[in-house]
C-alpha cells in the first residue's frame, strides 16, 4: 500500500511537543547572531527563515489582500538522536535572551528511542524527580537539657573519618607490643570525590579537581580524597606528592594499570588508597563504558589503547571465579603492591546481597573498607533501564550492613562507605549526615561536585545527560579540546575548595545543636527522624511527625 | 541538673556527710534520684570482713526475697549479715518497696580454687542473673552491685529526705570511700537503674552532663559481647563501662581512659611522647569517644579514685582536702559541707586536659595532664 505524502506521519514522527524539552524562541528580541545554533552540542537548533502571512483589509480589488513577512527563526530538529537535551547553553549565550529551553512533560520521545534496535541510554544520572528518601531525613535530637548548644561558628569540631581496616583494641595493643603489622589507616575528610575516571572527566575538570583538592589538603588542611574511577591517571600525577590525595580505582577493564604498575619505582607517596570495582550503582552488571567519542590521543596512551574505539570494560573480574575469591585475591595482591601499606577496598553495587559481601570482607584481614554504590549513583555512560530502574537505593542498604556490623561488634573495623544520589537534589550535607548518622563512615560524591564546582547542567528531569558521547556543553565530560577550553581549571578548583568551605560549615551547623563535637557522629540514629512510618520502621529511626 | 559529690578519707565516715553537700548544692529541680556508693564498708553491729561479697539492691515483694534467697543459695553463698534500715517509709515516694537489701555474703565454697579473674566473673554472672529474675518478673527484683566491700543505695527522691528516711545520719553504716549523685534525668524516664553511680566488676563512675554520643558508644559495647555491658537506662552508664574496658579488658592504665573517651588531636598527638600509640588507640577505640559535657567521678578496686573532665570542660568540677581526706563535687560549696576545714591553696579544679587520681593513701592528689606521657610499660 502507498502511504499518504502528504500527512508527514510515520511510525517515529514526532513533533516538537512530544520532545522531553521545547525551545521557546522570541524572534522579536532575536539579534539572528546565530550563537545559539552554533554551540548548541546536539545541533537540534536551525535558524531558517519562514514565511507568515499579514492579512490586510483592501478595498480595492487591483490590490492583493494579504502581504506576507519573511522572518527569521528556529526549527527544532523532532529527530529523537538531535532532539534538543535541555541543556541551555543557548540562552547561555544569546545576548539578548531570546532563547531558552523548556520542559515539556508529555513527552513521547521516550518510545522512539530504540532507533536501530538498540535500547535508549545516555550519560548523567537516573530520572526520578520525586523527593530523596535522604532529603526527607532530619536531626531532632537537639541537645536542649544539659548540654549547652555549641557555637558551630567558634567551636572546635572534630569530624574527620578514617579509611582503612581497624584492629579491634585487644589486637591493636598486642600488635604494637610485639611490633606486627599493623593495617594501613587515613584520616580523611568524609566527604570523598566519587570515582570519576579520566577518561570520563575532560583533563581540564580532572586538574581543576585535584588542584581544588591539593588546595584544600595544603592550605586549609582538609584532607579531601578524590576517587580516580577507571582508567589511570596521567603519568605525572602518579609521580607527583599529589598521589596521596587520589584513590586509584582498579576496575574489570584494567585499564591504565599498565601505567600505574610502571610508574610504582618512581612513586613519591602511596595514594590513598585502592578501590577495586565489582560494581556501581549506576549500572549495575555492567563494567565502565567509554564511548568511541571520548577515546582521545591522551586517553588511548593512558588506557594502552588504539583512538577511538568503545571502552566497554566486562562486567566481572573476569580472571576470577566468585567474589568470595576475586575479593581475597585482589585484596591481597593490591595491598603486597605497595607492601601492606595502602588501604585497599572494594566498591560494590547497592544490592540485597551487600551484606554477604560485608561478611566476607570482615573475615578479610587486609580488607579495608566497603563503598556501597546506590541506585541514584551516576555514571558516564549507561542504559536507560540500568540508570532508572536496576540497584538498590543506598540507606536501607548501608543501614543494614551496619546493623549487621554491630550485632558482631565490628562497626569500626570495616568502615562502610555510602554512594550513590549523595546531594542528588543539592542538600549534600544533610544526605551524607543522614547516612553516617545510619552509620556510613563517609560519603562519594560524583554528579554534586561536577554540579557545584564545574557548574554541569544534568538533572533529574533529563536534562541534558549527553555525559556518553563527549558533547558535554560545559567542558566537564569531553574530549575534545574545543569543548574542554570552555572550562577553566584554576576556576574549577576555586569552585571545589568553595564547596568544601561550604560543606563544612553545614556539618558544624548540624552537629553543634546536637551536642557532638569530638567525633564524626556515625551511627548516632538516635538524632535522626522521618516523617514516614514505614521508612522508620524499616531504617529504625524515629518517625516524626 | 545532675550534681555529684565525693569523699574519700583514710577513716571511714557517715555518708551523711555527702549527703549534705548535696544538699548544699541544690538548685532546682534535683528529685528524679540519689545514688549511693560506699566502699571500704563498716557497719556499727557487724565487724565486717571485707573480702566478703556485698549485695546492694532492693526486694520489691516478699516473693522476690524469696526468689532472691533461692539465686543465692543455690549459688552456694552463705548470709553472713544482713543489714536492715530502720527506714521511715513515709518520707520514700515509692510505695513497693519490700526491703531494701544491704547484706553481707560468704562467697560459695566451690569458688576457693578459682582464680580472681573466675571469681570476679562469676560474681558478674550472678549479679546479672538477679537482675534478669527481676525483669523477668516484672521488675519485682533491683540489685546494684555483689562485689567485696562495696554497697549502694539508691532510690528515687530527694537526697536529703532519702538520706533522713534511711537513718544514714545516725551512722550504723559508714564507709572509706562515699559517692552521691542527685539527679534531674536527662534522657530517659525515672528508674533505678538510671540512677548513678554505675558499677561494674569493681569499677564504678558517676557523672553530670550529658553524653551526646551515648547510642554509638552502647551500640559498640554491646556489640563487645562481655555480659557486663549491658543496661544502659542512662547516657551516663557507658563512663563505668569504658572505664572497666580500658582498665581491665585491655590492661591500660587508669590514665588511658582519658585518652580513650577525649583523645588529644592530631596536632597534639603529634608533640605527645606518645603520640604514635594514642594516635592508634584513638582510632581502635574511635566509638568510645564521649561527646560530653561530663565531669566523671570514678571509683576502682583497691580504694583509687579518679576524676576526670570531658574536652570540652562545660561541666565544673571542684577538689580539695587535706592528706588523709579529699573531696570532689560539682560546686564549691559541696566541697565546704564536706571538708569545711581544709588548706584550700590545695584546692584544684580539673581542667579538660586533666586525670586527678587520688590514691589508695591519700596523702596527696595525682594530677596527670594528657599532654604528659602515662605509665605504659610496653607499648610506649
Amino acid at each position: 500500500m502507498v502511504s499518504i505524502r502528504s500527512i508527514p506521519s510515520e511510525p517515529s514522527s514526532l513533533s516538537p511537543n512530544d520532545l522531553p524539552w521545547r525551545i521557546v524562541h522570541d524572534e522579536n528580541r532575536c539579534t539572528l547572531c546565530g550563537k545559539c545554533a552554533a554551540v548548541c552540542p546536539v545541533n537540534t537548533l536551525k535558524l531558517s527563515y519562514m514565511r507568515k502571512r499579514m492579512p490586510r483589509m483592501v478595498l480595492n480589488s487591483s490590490e492583493r489582500g494579504s502581504n506576507f513577512k519573511t522572518f527569521v527563526g528556529i526549527r527544532q530538529s523532532t529527530d529523537v538522536g538531535r532532539r534538543c537535551v535541555g541543556c541551555g547553553t543557548c540562552s547561555m549565550v544569546c545576548p539578548n535572551e531570546a532563547i531558552a529551553p523548556v520542559h515539556n512533560s508529555t513527552d513521547r520521545y521516550k518510545f522512539q528511542a530504540t532507533a536501530g534496535g538498540d535500547a535508549a541510554k545516555r550519560g548523567g544520572r537516573r530520572n526520578d524527580a520525586s523527593s530523596s528518601l535522604l532529603d526527607r531525613i532530619i536531626f531532632n535530637r537537639i541537645s536542649m537539657l544539659t548540654d549547652p548548644a555549641l557555637d558551630a561558628g567558634r567551636h572546635e569540631f572534630t569530624y574527620n573519618t578514617i579509611l582503612g581496616r581497624v584492629l579491634p583494641p585487644e589486637e591493636y595493643i598486642k600488635r604494637k607490643l610485639s611490633g606486627e603489622w599493623i593495617p594501613p589507616t587515613r584520616e580523611i575528610f568524609p566527604f570523598i570525590i566519587g570515582s570519576m575516571s579520566f577518561g570520563a572527566l575532560s583533563p581540564n575538570m580532572w586538574l581543576g579537581l585535584l588542584q581544588g583538592v591539593a588546595y584544600c589538603n595544603e592550605v586549609l588542611g582538609i584532607p579531601v580524597v578524590m576517587a580516580t574511577g577507571e582508567g589511570g591517571c596521567p603519568p605525572w600525577v602518579l609521580k607527583s606528592p599529589f598521589l596521596k590525595y587520589i584513590i586509584l580505582q582498579v576496575a574489570s577493564g584494567y585499564f591504565g594499570w599498565d601505567e600505574i604498575i610502571r610508574a610504582i619505582p618512581d612513586m613519591q607517596c602511596e595514594p590513598a588508597a585502592i578501590e577495586i570495582k565489582y560494581g556501581q550503582g549506576a549500572k549495575p552488571g555492567d563494567g565502565g563504558l567509554l564511548m568511541w567519542f571520548k577515546v582521545s590521543k591522551l586517553i588511548a596512551r593512558l588506557r594502552g589503547v588504539p583512538e577511538g574505539i568503545d571502552l566497554p570494560s566486562p562486567p566481572v573480574h573476569q580472571t576470577l571465579y566468585s567474589i568470595e575469591e576475586s575479593v581475597m585475591k585482589m585484596i591481597q595482591s593490591m595491598s603486597m603492591a605497595w607492601n601492606f601499606k595502602v588501604p585497599v577496598y572494594p566498591k560494590i553495587s547497592g544490592s540485597t546481597s551487600a551484606k554477604a559481601v560485608l561478611n566476607n570482607l570482615v573475615r578479610n584481614p587486609y580488607a579495608s573498607a566497603l563503598l556501597i554504590d546506590g541506585i541514584d549513583g551516576g555514571t558516564g555512560a549507561a542504559y536507560d533501564i540500568s540508570l532508572n530502574a536496576t540497584g538498590h537505593p543506598i540507606a536501607t542498604n548501608v543501614r543494614d550492613c551496619y546493623l549487621d556490623l554491630c550485632k558482631q561488634g565490628k562497626q569500626n573495623e570495616i568502615p562502610i562507605f555510602a554512594a550513590g544520589g549523595v546531594g542528588k537534589n543539592g542538600n549534600v550535607v544533610q544526605n551524607a549526615l543522614a547516612l553516617i548518622m545510619l552509620g556510613a563512615s563517609g560519603v562519594h560524591m560524583g554528579k554534586f561536585i561536577m554540579q557545584s564546582a564545574a557548574g554541569c547542567l544534568g538533572s533529574e528531569q533529563n536534562r541534558c545527560n549527553v555525559c556518553n558521547v563527549g558533547i558535554c556543553p560545559k567542558g566537564i565530560t569531553s574530549q575534545n579540546p574545543k569543548i574542554y577550553r570552555r572550562l577553566d581549571p584554576d576556576k574549577v578548583a576555586e569552585r571545589v575548595v568553595e564547596t568544601f568551605q561550604a560543606i563544612q560549615v553545614e556539618v558544624k551547623k548540624v552537629m553543634a545543636p546536637l551536642g557532638r563535637s569530638q567525633s564524626l557522629p556515625i551511627g548516632m540514629s538516635d538524632a535522626l527522624g522521618i516523617a514516614d512510618k514505614d521508612a522508620a520502621d524499616r531504617l529504625n529511626i524515629q518517625y516524626v511527625c | 541538673m545532675c550534681r555529684l559529690a565525693m569523699k574519700t578519707a583514710s577513716e571511714a565516715f557517715s555518708p551523711f556527710s555527702v549527703i549534705s553537700a548535696m544538699e548544699a548544692m541544690q538548685e532546682g529541680y534535683d528529685g528524679s534520684g540519689l545514688g549511693l556508693l560506699l566502699r571500704g564498708l563498716e557497719f556499727a553491729d557487724y565487724n565486717y570482713n571485707g573480702k566478703d561479697p556485698v549485695l546492694s539492691g532492693i526486694a520489691h515483694t516478699p516473693e522476690a526475697l524469696h526468689r532472691l534467697d533461692g539465686i543465692m543459695e543455690g549459688k552456694g553463698f552463705q548470709l553472713k549479715y544482713d543489714h536492715e534500715f530502720e527506714t521511715d517509709r513515709s518520707m520514700v515516694e515509692a510505695q513497693d518497696r519490700f526491703k531494701y537489701i544491704l547484706r553481707v555474703y560468704k562467697q560459695p565454697d566451690a569458688w576457693t580454687s578459682f582464680t580472681e579473674e573466675k571469681i570476679e566473673e562469676e560474681l558478674l554472672m550472678t549479679r546479672i542473673g538477679i537482675r534478669l529474675d527481676g525483669e523477668t518478673h516484672g521488675a519485682d527484683l533491683t540489685v546494684f552491685s555483689l562485689w567485696p566491700d562495696v554497697g549502694m543505695i539508691k532510690e528515687v527522691g530527694w537526697p536529703l529526705e532519702i538520706g533522713k528516711a534511711f537513718k544514714l545520719n545516725e551512722d550504723r553504716v559508714k564507709s572509706r570511700i562515699c559517692f552521691a549523685q542527685g539527679r534531674q534525668n536527662t534522657n530517659y524516664g525515672i528508674n533505678l537503674y538510671a540512677c548513678h553511680p554505675f558499677f561494674i566488676q569493681g569499677v564504678c563512675t558517676m557523672t553530670n552532663g550529658e553524653n551526646t554520643a551515648f547510642t554509638p558508644i552502647k551500640d559498640w559495647l554491646s556489640g563487645k559481647g562481655f555480659p557486663g555491658y549491658m543496661g544502659y537506662q542512662s547516657d551516663s552508664e557507658v563512663f563505668a563501662h569504658i572505664l572497666h574496658y580500658v582498665t581491665k579488658q585491655l590492661g591500660l592504665p587508669l590514665q588511658a581512659y582519658k585518652h580513650v573517651m577525649t583523645p588529644l588531636s592530631n596536632a597534639e598527638l603529634a608533640v605527645h611522647p606518645q603520640g604514635d600509640f594514642l594516635l592508634g588507640l584513638r582510632q581502635v577505640c574511635r566509638r568510645l569517644i564521649i561527646d560530653g559535657p561530663n565531669a566523671v567521678i570514678g571509683s576502682l578496686p583497691g580504694e583509687t579514685c579518679m576524676i576526670a573532665m570531658d574536652a570540652k570542660k562545660l561541666r565544673p568540677m571542684m577538689i580539695g582536702g587535706n592528706p588523709g581526706e579529699w573531696a570532689a563535687a560539682s560546686e564549691m560549696c559541696g566541697v565546704d559541707a564536706m571538708i569545711p576545714v581544709r588548706d584550700r591553696a590545695n584546692d584544684f579544679q580539673p581542667m579538660r586536659q586533666h586525670t586527678v587520681i587520688i590514691p589508695p593513701d591519700r596523702q596527696e592528689l595525682e594530677i596527670w595532664s594528657q599532654f604528659d606521657q602515662f605509665p605504659q610499660n610496653q607499648a610506649a
